[in-house]
């Protein structure tokens, strides 16, 4: 980390935006970067523009302002699809797993990219249902039969099949029980040992201190505060400020 | 210059009747005829805005409305003797209303595409009906009369001359845009253009909706039924082919290009279309339709607000 | 059990084998229809026209090669193609508008293809002509092979089509766009060449019942409308989007048609269609054929 507090080798750069919604002014100019493989937490309060952030980040939402930076590209318009190709992973707030699609077939939405041979596509599976056991009992099932926790295990599993070079997680744990939230944290370290960097928002603060290497806090629209985890969990006082917990 | 526009308007509106109230004697027959015949079709149109323009719902059913109120017209034409002209105007208004009461029953319950399609499939019923039943509307050939005369029993009675019939044409629409401008303006207008806006919340706040949206389209329903026994009395004759939904398709046309929203968009989109369709069929007889029809669609994608969009909120206050 | 005579049982089996053959028309018009639907909210009035113009491609296409066959195929791609050109123009620039402007736009398209038509083909319907003759007994009466055909060979498209779906990889993409467009994006789907490529087979789908039906009626300008009212209600009582349920729907819909037919005029039994689609949507809005109402 630079002494300014942010990555050393960036792979994704967030510059000044803004995002609007008919006329709400959502985001105010958000900053923040993540370096390659690092694991990086976005707290704050409901309604803040935590998850608008990733929305813009993967192309869902295009900011009014600023500029997305990608390994030094910049891909502040590009469609979503363009960026799910280029490694940005996305795994949204309530999952949206595909609910007429069967586990597998959901699975195959991500595997089924250019360039990919058929053996690498059996390795990539078989890794998911090494780390996700259920989702092999289950992969002929319809995802809309899954219950909440496993069609977490789902999203995050489906985004990794696009073998993405950073995965953007909205309120993993939101609605889930605390051994599904345990198995969460561990995905994300299992991630973290590939290599593949993560962009976590969260409400939940334990989780994202225990498993984030850098913090952003975001209040309003802006973020408020940022520093590295450790600091954080020696003294949570800027959590408690902007946060209000 | 908040107070300056309705004398604006007002001036400006004036103006445009005084030249409507002159057009029989500066036009030549031919020119005058149409000009009555754009005044039908504009009421036609601008009945429909009320569904489009301010309550958001597309309507393909007004061939319905306006084929009844002709037919209902024509019966009474046909049946009375004389011919009473009021008898002919309730009744059209009448059977317009029923009809468009049956069909604000089945399909306000239906958001958008279904609705739509519900009013094209019950325009084409009564087509059918229509084209079938023979001995009642004479099927495919439809009925011809005579023309009454304008009386009012006791008091006097005229003859319906061309420029007589454009005189009572005119004031009738004249008299259902102010109508109508009340309508839109009222607090009932106002609820239906918070429907048009966002359903959704109009129905949170504790609007019953549907009621609503059935006032309206029978509202719309009887200004259509009114100008179809208007082009009754014009033509003097009453078929089916004006119940086919491709009528209703041509009023949706009328207030795309005019204008939704406004009243009078729609009535400057049925004479842009109609002079259109009378200056291009010279060049392309059948075929008007094809430029027309790519400039409607141009319109629907560029220029959605149509020509009169522009002014859509001076026009409203 | 004298009544049983007094049943004309030769006339209800071969209005059944009508009612098939028509609904199995229906079904794979409306087959495009619903698929357009499910995966982009547009109701696409033009859809009749697309069945209009592959009836008069193949027309072209008999002229210079006298082959049914080929004309199908070249039908069925020339209609993909439109369809892809007049999606691309008209329906993208339009698709995070109000819905009610795709109902205009694609009313727009369906008046210009229909006049378009009129204007190089005139108001003279063409001819088709059936690839094979033949027919096969039923009871006392000939029933002709080709229509027999017809049923079974709308039944393999859709068939085959269904297949796909499940299937093929882009059958996949297609579902996913279908059930979630901005998770599909999510995952790498190249969602707008998904909706082109969907437009286009539903559209080719139409213009393969043009090229079908055309024996069996003329070619001209106004045939697609018949088609289109009755599709419409195909694909609203069969459930939107639901492939399965529009072709229950649509050989629901003929077979009454064609029993009605028997004591009704033709025009009149057209009246059926549309009491089903009131009865539907008043009791059952989502669909006659959906599982459970939603």
């Amino acid at each position: 980390m630079t002494p300014n507090g942010a990555a050393a080798d960036p792979l994704l750069q967030v510059e000044d935006i803004h995002t609007h919604y008919g006329k709400s002014h959502i985001l105010h100019g958000v900053s923040l970067d993540v370096g390659r493989g690092e694991v990086v937490g976005l707290l704050g309060r409901n309604g803040v523009g935590k998850s608008t952030t990733l929305k813009a980040i993967a192309g869902i939402v295009h900011p009014s302002a600023g500029r997305v930076l990608f390994e030094g590209r910049a891909i502040t318009n590009l469609p979503a699809h363009r960026l799910a190709r280029l490694g940005i992973g996305y795994v949204p707030e309530d999952r949206r797993i595909f609910p007429q699609l069967t586990v597998i077939e959901n699975l195959r939405t991500g595997l089924d990219r250019h360039g990919v041979t058929t053996a690498r596509k059996k390795e990539l599976l078989d890794k998911s249902y090494g780390y996700f056991p259920v989702l092999a009992e289950r992969r002929n099932q319809f995802g809309g039969t899954l219950s909440g926790g496993e069609q977490q295990m789902l999203a995050i599993a489906r985004a990794m099949m696009l073998e993405p070079k950073i995965i953007l997680l909205d309120e993993p744990t939101e609605g889930l029980m605390p051994r599904m939230v345990s198995q969460i944290r561990d995905i994300i370290g299992v991630l973290h040992r590939d290599g593949v960097a993560v962009l976590l928002v969260e409400q939940n603060v334990p989780l994202t201190l225990d498993a984030g290497q850098r913090i952003y806090i975001i209040e309003k629209g802006v973020v408020r505060h940022h520093a590295p985890a450790a600091e954080l969990r020696a003294d949570d006082a800027p959590i408690h400020r902007y946060m209000g917990v | 210059m908040r107070d300056r526009q309705p004398i604006i308007f007002w001036s400006g509106f004036a103006v445009i009747v005084a030249l409507l109230i002159a057009s029989p004697l500066l036009l030549p027959p031919f020119w005058s005829r149409f000009v009555t015949e754009i005044l039908i079709w504009g009421l036609v149109a601008m009945s429909s805005d009320l569904l489009i323009g301010y309550t958001g719902m597309v309507s393909f059913g007004h061939s319905a409305f306006f084929g009844l109120g002709m037919y209902g017209a024509a019966f009474v034409l046909l049946e009375t003797k004389p011919p009473s002209l009021w008898a002919a105007l309730t009744a059209g208004l009448l059977a317009a209303a029923a009809v468009a009461a049956f069909v604000a029953y089945f399909s306000t319950r239906l958001r958008d595409i279904y609705f739509a399609i519900t009013t094209l499939i019950f325009s084409q019923i009564f087509y059918i009906v229509i084209f079938t039943w023979t001995e009642l509307t004479g099927g495919e050939n439809g009925l011809t009369f005579s023309r009454p005369a304008l009386a009012i029993p006791g008091l006097f009675t005229l003859r319906f001359t061309p420029m007589v019939l454009h005189w009572f044409v005119l004031a009738i629409v004249v008299l259902s845009y102010l109508l109508l401008r009340r309508v839109t303006q009222s607090p009932f207008g106002m609820v239906l253009q918070s429907i048009r806006e966002n359903e959704a919340r109009t129905r949170a706040i504790g609007y019953p909706i549907e009621r609503y949206k059935i006032v309206a389209v029978m509202l719309s329903g009887l200004f259509a039924g009114l100008a179809g026994v208007l082009y009754a009395l014009q033509n003097q004759f009453a078929a089916p082919n004006f119940v086919f939904f491709v009528l209703s398709g041509e009023v949706v046309i009328y207030n795309v290009i005019g204008g939704i929203g406004t009243l009078v968009g729609p009535i400057v989109g049925a004479a842009f279309f109609l002079l259109l369709r009378e200056g291009l069929s010279r060049f392309f007889t059948e075929y008007y339709l094809i430029p027309v029809g790519l400039m409607f669609i141009a319109m629907v994608i560029f220029m959605p607000q149509g020509l009169l969009g522009f002014a859509r909120r001076w026009l409203n206050r | 059990m004298q009544w049983l005579h007094a049943v004309p049982w030769d006339l209800l089996l071969i209005q059944t084998i009508n009612g098939i053959v028509t609904g199995m028309i229906l079904a794979l018009v409306a087959s495009g229809l619903t698929l357009i639907f499910g995966i982009m909210d547009v109701v696409n009035f033009a859809h009749g026209e697309f069945l209009m113009l592959g009836a008069y491609i193949a027309v072209l296409t008999i002229v210079a090669t006298h082959s049914f066959w080929l004309a199908l195929i070249i039908a069925s791609l020339g209609t993909a193609l439109i369809g892809a050109l007049v999606y691309v123009t008209t329906l993208r620039p339009l698709l995070g508008r109000d819905p009610l402007t795709t109902i205009l736009a694609t009313f727009g398209i369906s008046l210009v293809l229909q006049n378009y038509a009129l204007w190089q083909f005139g108001p003279v319907a063409r001819k088709i002509p059936e690839p094979f003759t033949g027919s096969i007994a039923v009871f006392h009466l000939d029933y002709s092979l080709y229509r027999l055909m017809i049923a079974g060979l709308s039944a393999a498209i859709i068939g085959g089509f269904w297949l796909f779906l499940k299937f093929g990889i882009w059958g996949i993409w297609i579902r996913a766009t279908t059930q979630d467009r901005i998770m599909a994006q999510a995952m790498g789907i190249p969602v707008p060449w998904v909706l082109a490529g969907v437009f286009a087979i539903g559209s080719a789908m139409a213009g393969a019942s043009g090229v079908l039906f055309g024996p069996l009626v003329g070619v001209d300008h106004a045939m697609g409308f018949d088609w289109i009212l009755r599709a419409f209600i195909v694909v609203v009582v069969g459930g939107m989007g639901s492939l399965g349920g529009s072709v229950l729907a649509a050989l629901f819909i003929s077979l009454l048609e064609a029993y009605s037919s028997l004591w009704v005029s033709p025009a009149q039994a057209g009246i059926v269609s549309f009491v089903v689609l009131i009865l539907t949507l008043l009791f059952r809005p989502t669909g006659l054929f959906v599982a459970t109402p939603k």
